[in-house]
């Protein structure tokens, strides 16, 4: 085969970097677009709320009335779980084990106050799933960002033991640590969009 | 020359696999093997949704609904869109050629995410064998594959709702794809090279990739909503219960305009790649052709609602959406040029390959003013929802997309084997579907613009000779695969040894053996310059 005058085949230089499967910045680039995507489908259901409410009105008769203590609280409780998690991840970094894994634990602490708090929420609302579009709305939305909540706090339990047994979490290698932190940002971000528009508009 | 570390990478893939035939049939992570897992699977659904338009053609070939019961009818219609759509032009021209390609073209061994890779894949066939499955047990959705409201909600429910899954299914794996493409062309090249230097193909995927995670996803919430209205009896998109129809058109045409491009803008790239090595001119006015992606790209998130003149909108939204749709005309006229002056002066190699690219041309530039004219409201009212819609979108999509994947196969071949294709086979081939593409799809813009609504399974007895005509199109385009087949076959066994290069190409697929090594070269990754720089060669 003749070689083409267009084509050089240098060395590749930091290919050991290239080909090595621990890379962790490309997975949380992809977990950047993961969460793109699924900012989407947030952004789709927003809009889909946001049309019902300048175009079709609420029924004569139907209740569509939430009280704004309790997600007031879930909302300070949430913001509050973002710092608690940064906090985790700076302890890690330090070569702080112990203390990572304590706020975490306050982290998830913080999460599951807000699941239970939204469980209560459901359970005292004049209204169910299928009473009229705004509750349709109200308990698919809140339940979506629910799931991801959930799914969050499973993650940080998986996290946390995995900095407990000190193998694949620690100061030097913390890809999960930090994937968990953006993720709970993220529904963080969402809870404050979707409380700003279901509960504040 | 240094050899330092060519040396097989350790931690890539999880231990020996087999050589052989058999890593096809496994969870492989090597993008070359997933790239021909998709591509074979989604033939296999192409064969499929061929066979239900060969049914709704036969139907149609008289004005009453006699071969199919009207049920059967509207599930077979269904069940063609959504497969040739889901499961065959949005995986072949991204899923296969994607992955085989994109790690060449960017100097990688691998995808940036290989596990990523193959669990996208095997999210394919359960979804797809749930869909056909659903017609023979209870019966298949028959909502079209709009699957508008209230029509989704009154037909019956457990086909809906197992298409609600397959398509749910279907998306996530072309999320997880799309992630893949992007982190792979972004992230994973080869230290010094640059964007601009990357073949078409990287540019185009790179495109289609953005449109994949922006808006596959609004796909996705809908259908959940979708689905919450059938299984939860909520009112989102049910009038009735106080829900809004048209909010439910504006979602799935938020995804399923971009979906459009999704399925084109791969083969404007696979096209580029196709067209400058069998003319032997480098490609025209690359810097152009890159930015008309990306204003393609821009310009296909804002056009959805072109889809819905019809549905009440009001007029400053149609005039907005006609003016952004026309737009779009721009950068696409700006690559069907740049194709043009390509070809022009070349020394062109008429072979099926470049037969096929140069049809696709043709098709496409029809496919492309039918869809100018679809973005007029005047003319769009007259002619929604008739067989004008249909020609229209198959002369985009069969006449763009799938002569270019034709094209594809017959340039890419002897790289996936290493034996040639048979060329007269491939000829019978191109004049078999090229006839009767347009002998298919030409007729029935008249029989749209004289009213015929699409969807149904009777007509007017007065388009019955112009439906003939496009059935007698059908059945050419069926015979067409006979020999297609039995050339990949036959060719695979008994066909002429290809060499490395048998084309003299320059992007990097072809600077290696073929089929390729497993980690693609068997030295280091060359650093391709100047893919398409044809003008340096000595002339013969």
């Amino acid at each position: 085969m003749t070689t083409l005058p267009s084509i050089s085949t240098e060395l590749q230089e930091p290919s050991a970097a290239v080909e090595h499967e621990e890379h962790g910045d490309f997975r949380l680039f992809g977990l950047v677009l993961f969460l793109v995507a699924d900012g989407m489908t947030f952004a789709g259901l927003f809009a889909a709320y946001l049309t019902f409410r300048a175009v079709n009105p609420l029924p004569t008769g139907g209740i569509y009335e939430l009280e704004l203590l309790l997600p007031t609280i879930n909302t300070v409780l949430l913001v509050l779980s973002s710092f608690t998690f940064h906090r985790s991840a700076k302890l890690l970094r330090a070569e702080n084990s112990s203390g990572c894994r304590l706020w975490l634990m306050i982290t998830v602490a913080l999460g599951v106050a807000f699941l239970v708090s939204q469980m209560r929420e459901y359970f005292t609302l004049p209204f169910g799933l299928t009473s009229n579009l705004y509750a349709s709305t109200f308990y698919v939305l809140t339940g979506f960002h629910g799931l991801h909540v959930s799914l969050g706090v499973m993650l940080m339990l998986i996290v946390w033991w995995q900095a407990r047994q000190g193998g694949s979490i620690t100061s030097h290698q913390h890809f999960g640590l930090e994937a968990a932190e953006l993720y709970w940002h993220f529904v963080d971000g969402i809870w404050v969009v979707l409380f700003g528009i279901i509960y504040l508009l | 020359m240094t050899t330092t570390t060519s040396s097989p990478s350790p931690g890539l893939f999880d231990g020996p696999e087999p050589e052989d035939w058999r890593r096809y049939f496994g969870f492989s992570l090597d993008h070359k093997v997933i790239g021909i897992q998709y591509l074979v699977t989604s033939f296999f659904f192409y064969l499929v949704g061929g066979v239900l338009a060969g049914m709704i053609r036969t139907e149609l070939t008289t004005p009453i609904s006699d071969f199919l019961s009207r049920e059967a009818y509207n599930e077979v219609l269904t069940l063609h869109g959504t497969i040739m759509i889901f499961l065959w032009i949005v995986p072949v021209v991204n899923g296969a050629f994607g992955n085989y390609l994109v790690p060449f073209y960017v100097g990688a061994r691998d995808m940036a995410f290989p596990r990523l890779n193959a669990i996208a894949f095997w999210l394919i066939p359960p979804a797809g064998v749930m869909l056909i499955t659903s017609y023979f047990i209870g019966g298949a959705s028959q909502s079209g594959w709009t699957a508008y409201p209230p029509l989704s909600l009154t037909t019956p429910a457990a086909g809906q709702l197992v298409w609600i899954f397959s398509v749910i299914l279907l998306g996530g794996s072309s999320i997880l794809g799309g992630i893949n493409f992007i982190a792979t062309i972004l992230k994973l090249r080869r230290p010094g090279l640059k964007l601009m230097e990357l073949p078409m193909y990287c540019w185009a995927m790179l495109g289609t990739s953005i449109l994949v995670v922006l808006s596959t996803p609004v796909l996705a919430g809908t259908l959940i909503l979708l689905a919450f209205d059938i299984v939860a009896h909520t009112g989102f998109f049910n009038p009735g219960q106080g829900g809004n129809v048209v909010v439910y058109q504006h979602l799935f045409w938020f995804y399923s305009h971009p979906a459009v491009y999704i399925m084109v803008l791969p083969a404007f790239g696979l096209v580029s790649e196709i067209l400058p090595v069998h003319s032997r001119k480098p490609l025209f006015g690359y810097t152009t052709m890159v930015y008309s992606i990306l204003a393609i790209v821009f310009l296909g998130l804002i056009v959805w609602a072109h889809h819905m003149f019809t549905s009440g909108t009001p007029p400053w939204m149609r005039l907005f959406f006609t003016i952004a749709t026309s737009f779009i005309a721009v950068p696409t006229g700006i690559k069907f040029f740049n194709w043009l002056a390509t070809l022009w002066g070349g020394r062109i190699a008429l072979n099926s390959a470049m037969l096929f690219a140069c049809a696709f041309i043709v098709n496409f530039v029809l496919g492309g003013i039918t869809g100018v004219a679809l973005a007029q409201v005047p003319f769009d009212i007259h002619v929604h929802d008739t067989y004008f819609v249909v020609a229209h979108f198959h002369y985009i999509v069969y006449g763009g997309t799938v002569f270019v994947i034709f094209s594809s196969i017959y340039h890419w071949y002897p790289k996936f084997t290493g034996k040639m294709l048979d060329e007269r086979l491939g000829l019978l081939h191109f004049a078999l579907t090229f006839i009767g593409f347009n002998l298919c799809f030409g007729p029935q813009h008249w029989l749209g613009i004289n009213g015929m609504p699409r969807r149904v399974a009777e007509y007017d007895p007065q388009f019955t000779l112009l439906n003939q005509i496009s059935s007698v199109g059908a059945l050419l385009m069926a015979l067409s695969t006979l020999p297609f087949l039995y050339n990949v076959i036959a060719s695979y066994f008994k066909g002429k040894v290809a060499g490395d290069n048998p084309w003299r190409a320059l992007t990097s697929e072809w600077l290696t053996s073929s089929p390729p090594p497993v980690e693609n070269w068997h030295g280091p990754a060359p650093h391709v310059r100047h893919p398409y720089g044809y003008g340096a060669e000595p002339q013969p």
